[in-house]
């Protein structure tokens, strides 16, 4: 294995139809028109020098190390600001080129310590190599006169150093910020000699707007921004590409290692999900893996009220199974089930459900799915024909109009979200629809053109006011409704949504928002060529999420914005591989692929292939599980890589559920909170030891690759193979290939994936089948997966979760950047920094109420629950809205969402509970007793060695 | 197993309402075949067998449309009745 380095062309590609053709050192090149010099020379192979040119960033012609010269024309142009040009003869390399680069080298070293053989980028430094490359010898300048040299260190960041004494000011980082992240917290302070880079109004990184995305260390060509673990650890000699494991963009990176230890993840610049860029938690929070909280021996106990006793593999296995063995026997087959992951492998997901629908010969398989985009799955299936987002992340890149819908992507799909914002800073127009002033509605360069704010639970009364909008101005494409859609479900929904009851001015009343801002965005949104709609949580979790999503469908079919680039209906994945998790018969109805199990060829498929007879009826969701586990007839469980006890609505509901059960096994890295409740733990890895491929939310399939060995001695799906051979249904894979060509075996959508073209072509979108063999970027192109496009009947039914005199205040929960998900990976990295723990937005006006100030602890009640923690006022939230997040054990902010949720799916409602915020001075009652039942739980007896 | 039903009958009423709220909008006899195919493609059978004994308790609580669809669903579906 080598350290991977991709070819830095200076400048950015540029795509055009036109072609030009020149001379470079006498080589004839030809280029797309608009292509710099540089580009099309390092399309030659020649490297011009340079250091302020890099091919993420615009050109900028500061540092004057690229000058080239052209026959017939004056002076030593900059090769990366100037553009080709049809019979241009260029020469690189020249002896007054090299006298003025010499010239230059020699001024820029004349200000940098020469500390080469310490300094932490040796052997990685840009500087260095440049003046290998123009050939310096001498510095004549000494360093007597005025420098640099002593200027401070800021090591603020967690992860990064800024050392402004090898700063050359090439202003890439500042670019690097503008124009790949878009936050624009560098800027160059002052002027000429006295010329810094400083992150805001001259604070220290971590005090600034910086959100430590890390592209401005990727862009430094000196050592000025480092990475501290590379700064501890030394250069890395090898690099592994694989899969990031948070959030649903599914970034590439490169683990760059020096033997099992990663120095650095570094985004890869081939990766098609993120083309090299990152966010804090991929790039920099991946110190979890090696936390000394992670558990690597399997673990067991008679009852949750005993220490864990440490056991080898084989008593561990034979234990879990004996017991999902004897609750069979003593209570019936439909007493046991499971849940698969969305952090976990494609391949892993796979052989969970195989187990449970196999093994356990009941279709008990569930997926965190169904607290976060199940009505996805639902809504969209029933309109288009299939449960997934209509594009590729790159389709945003050619969007007019962008409608992001209870989404706040600059948090929780931040990658996504720069691409989206370079988009808008060209000129695409920008709704939001959100309660909450999110940053997307006025951030740097970025100002929504309209801000829906919404009460919370009336996403339906939105939709179906833009609809309303739509078609009574003649706003719809009835060209392609026409063609595309069916006309009697069209021409009913047209006429419910025309409705008077349905118009902007009449549902005011229940949404909030005027009705001349809705009439605005439907006029914008319709009246494009390419309008995109990006959601997120904020749609789904609610009692109308499946609804919700029919409504988005509905508005997207009416205008033509479904089945072409720019456009569509998408979905802002939350976990990695959510989506995965779905393709992979994950949910208690449908087998792989979205096959419902009652489908008789299809179970058959199945039966043949797994030498099994399937139930043909469908199986338990989770809240079902924990309602049969109340009831008693649900009485064990095995639950991979999720923590239902921490991220499932109303905490007191779940555990009790659990704590009914007479054998849970948790497989996980670390004991987190549901294993609180378990009787089995065996150990998992973390995604640098899996070997795998996670989907992402635009569907792609990529390879995640093991960089280091497994810690606790297995990977996952050897795990789960050993359970199931143990249960005595036998598992034989020797390697997750082998269970990705059964999956492409028996799923249509997947028929042409295998390992082998995922190395080929990097990762695909599927379906990937005989009709698309190298994927399918855009869905629906000239027809439906359903064939005809369904209109749905959307009626606005408001959540039964009412605010009155008890509760008179609405919470709503989610995330923020730094942080994912339950937190058990980020709260063991440095990201604490930014978030050390949940609190409660309260606006102004309803804090004044109660008397409450910034910092003061409150009391948070619902009818279901209470937790105390501190408040922070703040302007994002509309008055009679609070909202908090879920990150923290402690909090426990689903102590308080209730268990309703969405008609179709069971998605818990988190998004709207009904609370009253009070001041307070103590813990609540349940925080205080599962703090001290969590100790307890968690006690180890180890093994002797 | 003296309470098979995976929900009390209140949470069991609850959703079926909801799902019989989204098929108001439709004409009768596709929102009743709507509710109907819903809860036969999505429940669990002892989700089903909780809710046939309610309904056969009188079914306290049930909108009629959720009612008529679930009758329809208890006669195609006898072998979830309870007889408790």
């Amino acid at each position: 294995m080598t350290l991977i380095k991709e070819t830095d062309y200076g400048t950015p590609i540029r795509l055009s139809a036109r072609m030009v053709t020149l001379s470079i050192d006498g080589q004839e090149i030809t280029v797309p028109e608009g292509t710099s010099i540089m580009r099309a020379a390092m399309e030659l192979g020649t490297k011009i020098p340079k250091l302020c040119a890099t091919d993420s960033l615009e050109a900028f012609g500061s540092c004057r190390l690229c000058a080239v010269e052209i026959e017939g024309r004056r002076g030593t142009p900059a090769s990366c600001t100037t553009p080709v040009e049809s019979g241009l003869k260029v020469w690189t390399q020249t002896g007054k080129l090299s006298k003025l680069r010499r010239n230059i080298m020699e001024l820029y070293i004349s200000d940098h310590p020469l500390d080469c053989l310490t300094c932490a980028a040796n052997g990685d430094c840009e500087l260095q190599d440049m003046a290998g490359v123009v050939g310096l010898r001498e510095v004549r300048y000494g360093f007597a006169g005025e420098n640099h040299l002593d200027a401070a260190k800021d090591e603020s960041n967690p992860y990064f150093t800024f050392d402004a004494s090898k700063c050359i000011v090439c202003s890439r980082c500042v670019r690097a910020c503008e124009e790949v992240q878009g936050t624009f917290a560098l800027t160059i302070d002052s002027r000429g000699f006295a010329s810094t880079v400083s992150a805001g109004q001259k604070e220290d990184f971590l005090g600034s707007e910086c959100v430590s995305c890390g592209a401005c260390v990727q862009a430094c060509p000196t050592a000025t921004l480092m990475e501290k673990t590379v700064i501890e650890a030394g250069q890395p000699e090898h690099s592994v590409v694989t899969t990031c494991a948070y959030c649903g963009v599914g970034c590439s990176f490169k683990a760059e290692m020096r033997g099992t230890e990663v120095v650095r993840m570094t985004p890869y610049k081939d990766g098609e999900a993120n083309h090299g860029h990152s966010c804090v938690k991929g790039r920099f929070a991946w110190g979890y893996a090696t936390h000394k909280d992670r558990i690597t021996k399997p673990m067991i106990r008679e009852k949750i009220t005993d220490p864990w006793r440490e056991v080898s593999w084989e008593e561990a296995i034979g234990h879990a199974a004996n017991e999902f063995k004897r609750i069979q026997a003593k209570y019936g087959k439909g007493a046991v089930g499971g849940i698969t992951s969305s952090r976990c492998t494609n391949e892993e997901t796979y052989l969970v459900q195989k187990l449970i629908r196999a093994g356990f010969g009941v279709n008990n398989v569930d997926t965190c799915a169904r607290v976060c985009h199940s009505p996805t799955g639902y809504g969209l299936s029933q309109t288009f024909g299939t449960s997934a987002g209509t594009q590729n992340f790159d389709s945003v890149r050619e969007a007019d109009v962008i409608m992001v819908i209870g989404a706040n992507p600059t948090d929780g799909h931040p990658v996504f979200a720069s691409h989206m914002k370079k988009r808008l800073r060209q000129g695409a127009k920008l709704i939001v629809v959100d309660p909450r002033r999110i940053d997307l509605v006025k951030s740097a360069h970025i100002k929504a053109d309209y801000h829906l704010p919404l009460r919370p639970g009336t996403n339906v009364a939105i939709i179906n006011a833009m609809a309303h909008v739509i078609v009574t101005e003649g706003l719809v494409d009835e060209a392609y409704v026409a063609e595309r859609c069916d006309k009697m479900e069209f021409d009913r929904w047209r006429a419910f949504v025309a409705e008077e009851r349905n118009s902007p001015e009449a549902l005011e009343q229940y949404t909030g928002v005027p009705a001349a801002d809705v009439r605005g965005a439907a006029r914008l949104y319709a009246g494009v060529k390419n309008a995109a709609i990006y959601y997120g949580l904020g749609v789904t979790e609610h009692s109308q999420g499946s609804t919700m999503v029919m409504g988005m469908a509905n508005l997207a079919m009416a205008t033509g914005h479904v089945g072409h680039v720019g456009a569509g209906v998408n979905p802002l994945r939350g976990q990695n591989n959510v989506q995965g998790s779905c393709d992979m018969g994950s949910f208690p109805h449908e087998l792989p692929g979205y096959r419902h199990i009652s489908t008789d060829d299809v179970r058959e498929q199945f039966n043949q292939a797994w030498g099994v007879t399937l139930d043909p009826e469908p199986g338990l969701r989770i809240p079902n599980m924990l309602d049969a586990a109340i009831d008693g007839s649900f009485k064990g469980i095995y639950i991979q890589g999720e923590d239902i006890a921490q991220s499932d609505p109303n905490i007191k509901h779940v555990t009790a559920g659990l704590a009914a059960m007479e054998c849970v096994v948790v497989q996980d890295i670390f004991l987190n909170e549901t294993a609180n409740y378990a009787h089995v733990f065996l150990p998992g890895t973390t995604f640098l030891e899996k070997d795998g491929t996670f989907t992402n939310a635009e569907r792609r399939i990529n390879r995640v690759r093991r960089a280091v060995p497994p810690a606790p001695g297995y990977a996952d799906w050897e795990v789960t193979m050993m359970l199931s051979n143990a249960l005595g249904y036998p598992m034989h894979y020797n390697h997750p290939s082998e269970i990705m060509d059964e999956i492409a075996a028996l799923t249509p959508t997947f028929k042409n994936v295998s390992y082998a073209l995922l190395e080929e072509k990097g990762s695909v979108q599927w379906p990937c089948n005989d009709a698309a063999p190298e994927g399918t970027p855009t869905m629906h192109i000239g027809k439906f997966v359903r064939g005809k496009g369904r209109f749905m009947i959307t009626e606005f039914v408001p959540t039964e979760e009412k605010v009155g005199p008890r509760f008179p205040l609405l919470l709503t929960t989610g995330r923020i950047l730094s942080q994912y998900n339950v937190g058990a990976q980020t709260r063991r990295t440095h990201n604490v920094a930014w978030h050390p723990e949940d609190v409660l937005e309260i606006h102004p006006h309803d804090a004044e109420q109660r008397g409450i100030r910034e910092g003061d602890n409150v009391s948070v009640m619902s009818r279901v629950g209470e937790t105390t923690l501190k408040a922070v006022i703040s302007e994002r939230m509309q008055p009679g809205v609070v909202y908090t997040t879920f990150h923290h054990v402690g909090t426990g902010a689903n102590v308080i969402t209730t268990d309703f949720s969405d008609w179709a799916t069971n998605c818990p409602e988190y998004k709207v509970t009904a609370v009253e915020v009070r001041l307070s001075n103590m813990q609540s009652e349940w925080q205080r007793d599962y703090a001290l039942f969590r100790d307890a739980a968690r006690r180890i007896n180890r093994a002797a060695e | 197993m003296s309470n098979d039903h995976a929900g009390g009958s209140d949470t069991l009423v609850r959703m079926a309402n909801q799902i019989a709220d989204f098929f108001q909008g439709y004409p009768e006899a596709e929102g009743v075949e709507g509710v109907a195919t819903h809860i036969r493609k999505f429940w669990d059978p002892r989700m089903r067998r909780g809710i046939f004994a309610h309904l056969a308790a009188g079914g306290a609580g049930l909108k009629p449309l959720a009612r008529t669809a679930l009758e329809k669903l208890a006669a195609e579906q006898p072998h979830l009745k309870e007889s408790a």
